[in-house]
């Protein structure tokens, strides 16, 4: 469109009828783009909350990325791995509203040093009297620390199942990367622990048809 | 007069004029029909909305809960939002680009004239779905207007209506840009050239660019939160393994494209009432198209200054924050433009420049508030307060609205071929300009001191600032029924309007007859008049 297009309105009507279907079919392909470009801010969202730590969204590696990982700043020059270098981590857990379980952790904080593996754990119980699928939600305080809060091992990883009351202890084993910035001395870890949208529970079936029944009610409502 | 601008040949054409009756408007394809339709739509909408506001302003009198119950107040501040943004300033919008976009670039008429009549009539059939959901038992939507999930998800069943009315807004604003575009681009009249075109239809032409990129990303996130709600997903589920706050990054990304969608019109309307009435070009008409497009490519990059408090890591506060000070440089220099235009002009101060000049004033108001709140560690302190909610308001009201009083304060004599009642006129201006300060203003106090905003009750400190701002609530809702009564006034009869109307009119609309007849510029008009009226 130069800026000197200009028409003639009445000589051609059968061209005119052209180019206002060419301009409608762009901008109708401009509008089902943006729409569908909505939708691609879903995956976009996660991988910069990845990349940036945003929103406190932690990492997950490997035992054995942790541990070429250790190796390679115990052997580098560097300094980061300041042997003496100590932060403190404090956990949290927050049932979600409506939710209804015991949900602590185990140890309030731990001193931990960066590269190293440390395990703690989570009790969750069940307090009503019928199965539930539970879902942790972890996130990390300062959020500059997040990325490098690394877990290898974690209950949030997967949706935990219940039974009617039941409970346990959950680990979770997590290394602080080395590269994480100087001025961080202390990092909140919390999980909110949510009913998890997918209610289908993978044992029970078998053990009493009854449960499973009114689980499958619970879940449609 | 001379003849080209008015219905010449007749042979052509079998229709000469409107069909009678009811018809006429249900299958009107005619842009002076339409634009008139979408015209008491909005004004309809506005006295809607102005009745949910003063519900909202007459609890917020005086501390405590009075008048209706918390829930129900919710809901009015929801419905108000979207009654005001989706129902009276997009609406007027665009039912001024139907009457006035074809008769300033000499075009017969809107490029699709079919999908013309559909957008139109898609929004009352949105609203009274809408608006249907005050009765139902859930009651209207109460989360806001912005839809934040969780809340949102939590309410009753007339969700699933206030999303599908949404949706038929949202159609009918993309048809709607569609055909701006495509009349823009295809139907200049010979001469027309894209710089020749008046401020009006550029700021339109961006706008409806705006509208088509936004829209549909609005359009998807509410789809996702009915999904959420109805179909199991878990966008925004944390449960589910979603995020709640990345709601907030898709809705803003549309959120603050459309806030300037409600304004960039009004810059085009500014613009042209202010030269006529000043009897002088417009001061920098090139730059003015340069800021309309700086503003609206930067309007895509400014999103999280609605998210400073969510936590976002500093490198993307500071981001945000820079970028969205650099709004204000192209909006200062149209800000500027406006003040030079006038700036040794022989003014005039007819009601649309009164109006005109009322919005350049309280624009910066509003725009300098804004400012403020881009400041990353203030906008900490004042979110969720009373001083976001003045910081809209005066861009909104004393803004987008002035701008649409004065649009039809200035075009009505083209539209009725009266002129309307100038006394009543300044009548209404002052009233409406005394109250509407009355109203807002003192917001910015309360909120300061931290009067949160969206609550039905406050704490007693905020007590008389509340109670100034109820009855400035009163008076400027009841000075719009001046307006009401001078439209209609102005429709039954009054001192008829010449074509020129304005002494120092300039552009195309004024060289067709007052009233404009029917059919305009079947013939497209001469180089040498385009070249003759504009700036
Ligand atoms: C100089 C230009 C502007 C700047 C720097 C600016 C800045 C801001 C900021 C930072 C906020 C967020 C405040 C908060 O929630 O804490 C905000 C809110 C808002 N602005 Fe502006 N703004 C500007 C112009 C406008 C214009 C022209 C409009 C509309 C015509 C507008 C409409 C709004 C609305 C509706 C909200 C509140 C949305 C909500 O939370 O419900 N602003 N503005
Ligand atoms: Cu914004």
């Amino acid at each position: 469109m130069s800026s000197e297009t200009t028409t003639s309105v009445k000589s051609n009507g059968a061209d005119l009828r052209k180019r206002h279907l060419m301009v409608s079919a762009r901008m109708l392909m401009l509008a089902v783009g943006m729409f569908g470009f909505g939708y691609l801010m879903v995956p976009l969202y996660e991988v910069i909350c990845e990349v940036t730590g945003l929103n406190g969204k932690t990492g997950r590696i490997s035992v054995a990325e942790s541990e070429a990982r250790l190796n390679e700043s115990l052997q580098g020059a560097d300094g980061k791995f300041l042997a003496d270098r100590e932060i403190t981590v404090e956990f949290v857990g927050i049932v979600s509203a409506g939710g209804n379980w015991k949900f602590t952790p185990n140890d309030r904080e731990m001193k931990v040093k960066p590269g190293q593996q440390y395990l703690t754990s989570y009790y969750a119980e069940n307090l009503s009297s019928i199965p539930v699928v539970g879902q942790a939600s972890p996130s990390v305080s300062p959020s500059a620390a997040a990325r490098y809060f690394n877990k290898t091992e974690c209950f949030c990883f997967t949706r935990q199942e219940f039974e009617a009351k039941g409970s346990r202890d959950m680990p979770v084993t997590f290394v602080i990367d080395p590269d994480v910035p100087i001025n961080v001395d202390r990092v909140t870890l919390s999980y909110t622990f949510f009913k998890s949208a997918d209610q289908t529970l993978s044992s029970v079936d078998a053990l009493n048809p009854q449960i499973s029944a009114s689980v499958a009610a619970i879940t449609t409502y | 007069m001379s003849g080209y601008g008015a219905h010449a040949d007749h042979d052509e054409h079998d229709h000469h004029g409107p069909a009678p009756g009811l018809k006429r408007w249900l299958y009107t394809t005619n842009h002076k029909d339409i634009g008139t339709l979408y015209l008491w739509f909005s004004l309809s909408m506005f006295f809607i909305g102005g009745a949910m506001a003063l519900i909202i302003r007459a609890e917020l009198f005086s501390p405590g809960i009075q008048i209706v119950d918390p829930m129900f107040f919710n809901s009015m501040t929801t419905m108000h939002a979207i009654v005001m943004i989706f129902g009276l300033v997009m609406p007027a919008f665009v039912g001024l680009a139907n009457w006035m976009i074809p008769m300033m670039i000499g075009a017969p008429d809107m490029a699709l004239p079919r999908l013309n009549n559909w957008s139109f009539w898609i929004m009352p059939f949105a609203f009274t779905i809408l608006l249907s959901t005050l009765f139902m038992d859930s009651g209207g939507p109460a989360g806001g207007w912005t839809l934040y999930p969780p809340l949102t998800l939590q309410m009753g069943d007339s969700f699933a209506f206030v999303i599908f009315a949404i949706h038929f807004m949202g159609i009918s604003s993309v048809m709607g840009s569609i055909n701006i575009v495509a009349t823009i681009f295809n139907m200049r009249a010979p001469g027309m050239t894209l710089m020749k075109m008046p401020l009006f239809v550029w700021t339109w032409l961006i706008t409806a660019f705006l509208l088509i990129a936004t829209i549909p990303v609005f359009a998807g996130a509410v789809t996702m939160l009915l999904t959420d709600r109805y179909f199991g997903t878990s966008f925004f589920s944390a449960a589910g393994g979603g995020d709640p706050v990345m709601f907030q990054h898709i809705f803003w990304f549309f959120g603050h494209p459309e806030v300037y969608i409600l304004i960039l019109p009004a810059f085009g309307i500014i613009s042209s009432i202010i030269p006529t009435f000043a009897r002088k070009p417009l001061f920098g008409y090139d730059s003015m198209v340069y800021a309309t497009a700086s503003i609206a490519f930067l309007s895509f990059i400014v999103w999280a200054h609605h998210m400073f408090t969510t936590g976002m890591p500093l490198a993307a506060e500071l981001f945000f924050m820079f970028s969205t000070m650099m709004i204000s440089v192209p909006t200062g220099v149209k800000v500027f433009n406006w003040v030079a235009t006038m700036w040794k002009g022989s003014m005039t101060f007819e009601t649309p420049m009164l109006f005109a000049i009322g919005f350049v004033i309280m624009f910066t108001i509003g725009g300098l508030s804004g400012l403020m709140l881009a400041i990353t560690p203030a906008d900490i302190q004042y979110h969720d307060t009373y001083f976001v909610v003045a910081h809209f308001h005066y861009v909104l009201v004393p803004g987008a609205v002035y701008s649409l009083l004065a649009a039809t304060y200035y075009w009505i004599p083209k539209w009725t071929g009266n002129m309307y009642d100038e006394k009543l006129g300044k009548i209404h201006f002052w009233t409406s300009t005394v109250f509407v300060n009355v109203l807002f203003f003192p917001m910015h106090f309360v909120g300061l001191a931290g009067m949160p905003r969206r609550i039905p009750d406050y704490s007693l400190q905020f007590a008389d600032w509340n109670a100034i701002a109820s009855i400035g609530a009163f008076g400027f809702g009841f000075s719009q029924l001046i307006f009401l009564w001078v439209v209609i006034k102005c429709i039954r009869g009054g001192k008829k309007a010449t074509d020129e109307v304005w002494e120092g009119s300039v552009g195309l609309e004024w060289t067709v007859p007052s009233p404009a007849p029917y059919h305009t510029f079947e013939e497209a008009p001469p180089v040498a008049v385009i070249n003759k009226n504009h700036f």
